[in-house]
């Protein structure tokens, strides 16, 4: 089943995939853009990938200075940096370099610790696409990836669905790409994971208990460009969902 | 003076404001004492080198690789909410990890919703104040640490309580001393801080909402001690609170 929260009638609603759109729990059925889309689960601590796709750790070769190769390069985000499926994301008039980052999110369904790696899939509840922007003008190098560049409101993309683990048979063969204006900018594959999902939830959960709502967005591979204001970015997974988001500039946030 | 408080004892079911005499006598003492829930379920922001003296601790180490050059933006990362836990509650230490670094801190908590606040309106957005103790696996680095050294459940006891911020009129000149099985340790202040808590604040939601309930450290002093299982670590911040765990080996850890 594929699973959203939504905004609609002055109330928010779990709702479901419908050949028209999305069918709240109340039985309407509406259109795509009759809804204001949520992040589609209440979102726990948000745990990112870098340098999780070789052909992504090549194109960023040249700024490198440590590897992936002893131990998956996690960082956190905050909740309060996601945003929904057709939201707005800030790209404030100064900076020279952002992108997008087109990755599968991995969903926790109930507490981890001490997972194995052959058990690790049990404790999936889903999958979702997340849209993972950095702007890069603003890195620096004390507890890399900073949050500047990486927990800016608006810059989390995440949803259209919650996809149950049980209609996803495969995870790690999933095409996935972006779309900047509907052009492909990006392409790759689940299989490409240097770490992939069962090895990191048995890190992860080797020191820190993850919870229910807990998400693992798994990295990017190559085609990071730069976007501006004005630009439509699809991001999308195959059986997975398709992530639409729209780059605004400071005059709509009153800056 | 410290006369009222917001505390939450483990089992009342609600937060309870209430003299803070009455609360330490609700709590017992000692060792025996009851252990509290963490005063608030936001998310915690922890900042890095922000007193003078522990980036004057990294001297000329700034300007070379890794790091290439001094801080610009505020240096912040995520304490996940499986870290978080309340005061006289017991925090593991991992196997590998014989002493931990206890990383003294006071907490600004957040009463309403901070996004792009000038610097002398910050305090307005301040519910108040609480104690903090950051723990770590001690770690040379802080370029790119692993999630590892910060994430581990429990490394992040808070409380007793959030003092309001009106009971704590001098925030930017607090006293700080971390006790080890009642031996004075470390002593600090608030006082010598990069940017002090307005500065930070406004800083900080300049790109990043800070909602209410979240927790923003003002960051560890240099020297931060360290300490066993076995040992009882006590940070005592003046007119704010007095926070103590006792560090116990972590059974059938894997880690």
């Amino acid at each position: 089943m594929k699973r959203a929260r939504v905004a609609y009638g002055g109330a928010i609603h779990d709702a479901t995939h419908h050949l028209a759109g999305v069918q709240l729990a109340d039985g309407r059925v509406l259109p795509e853009d009759a809804v204001v889309w949520l992040p589609p689960f209440e979102v726990g601590t948000v745990i990112a990938l870098g340098l999780n796709y070789a052909d992504h750790v090549k194109e960023l070769a040249k700024e490198l200075t440590v590897s992936a190769k002893d131990e998956p390069l996690a960082f956190l985000k905050s909740p309060g940096a996601v945003i929904g499926h057709r939201g707005q994301t800030r790209r404030p008039a100064d900076v020279k370099f952002m992108h997008y980052e087109c990755e599968l999110a991995v969903v926790i369904g109930r507490s981890a610790k001490n997972v194995k790696a052959e058990d690790a899939m049990q404790f999936v509840a889903g999958y979702s696409v997340a849209n993972d922007y950095a702007i890069r003008d603003y890195l620096e190098n004390y507890y890399r990836p900073n949050l500047r560049v990486k927990n800016r409101d608006t810059c989390t993309v995440l949803g259209p669905w919650l996809v149950d683990a049980s209609d996803v048979p495969n995870a790690h063969d999933l095409a996935l790409r972006t779309l900047v204006n509907g052009v492909v900018t990006q392409q790759g594959n689940t299989r490409d994971m240097i770490s992939d999902i069962q090895t990191l939830i048995a890190y992860l959960s080797s020191f820190m208990t993850l919870g229910a709502g807990d998400v693992i967005l798994t990295g990017t591979p190559d085609g990071v460009v730069n976007v501006n204001v004005g630009d439509e970015v699809v991001t999308e997974i195959d059986g997975i969902g398709r992530l639409s988001n729209t780059i605004v500039g400071d005059a709509e946030f009153g800056r | 003076m410290l006369d009222e408080a917001l505390a939450h004892p483990q089992g009342a079911p609600l937060v309870i404001e209430a003299p803070v005499k009455h609360w330490e006598a609700l709590s017992g003492s000692g060792s025996h004492g009851q252990a509290f829930l963490p005063p608030t379920r936001g998310t915690v922001y922890g900042t890095l080198l922000n007193h003078r003296d522990a980036l004057a601790a990294l001297g000329d180490q700034v300007n070379s690789a890794p790091y290439k050059a001094p801080p610009r933006a505020p240096i912040l990362y995520i304490k996940p909410r499986n870290t978080v836990v309340g005061h006289r509650v017991p925090v593991g230490v991992p196997g590998d990890a014989p002493e931990l670094e206890i990383g003294a801190t006071l907490g600004i908590v957040i009463g309403r919703t901070a996004s792009n606040v000038a610097e002398d309106q910050a305090l307005d957005f301040v519910a108040g104040y609480t104690v903090v103790n950051d723990i770590s696996v001690p770690h040379a680095s802080v370029y790119r640490p692993s999630l590892r050294f910060k994430c581990h459940d429990g490394f992040c006891p808070i409380g007793p309580a959030i003092v309001a911020r009106r009971l704590v009129p001098n925030a930017d000149a607090l006293d700080i001393v971390v006790a080890i099985d009642g031996e004075t340790v470390q002593r600090s202040s608030t006082a010598g801080l990069i940017r002090p808590i307005a500065r930070l604040i406004a800083d900080v939601t300049e790109f990043m909402t800070l909602f209410p309930g979240d927790v923003l450290t003002v960051g560890v002093a240099s020297g931060a001690p360290r300490a066993r299982a076995g040992q009882t670590v006590t940070i005592t911040i003046q007119n704010v609170g007095r926070l103590e765990n006792t560090l116990v080996a972590r059974a059938g850890d894997g880690a």
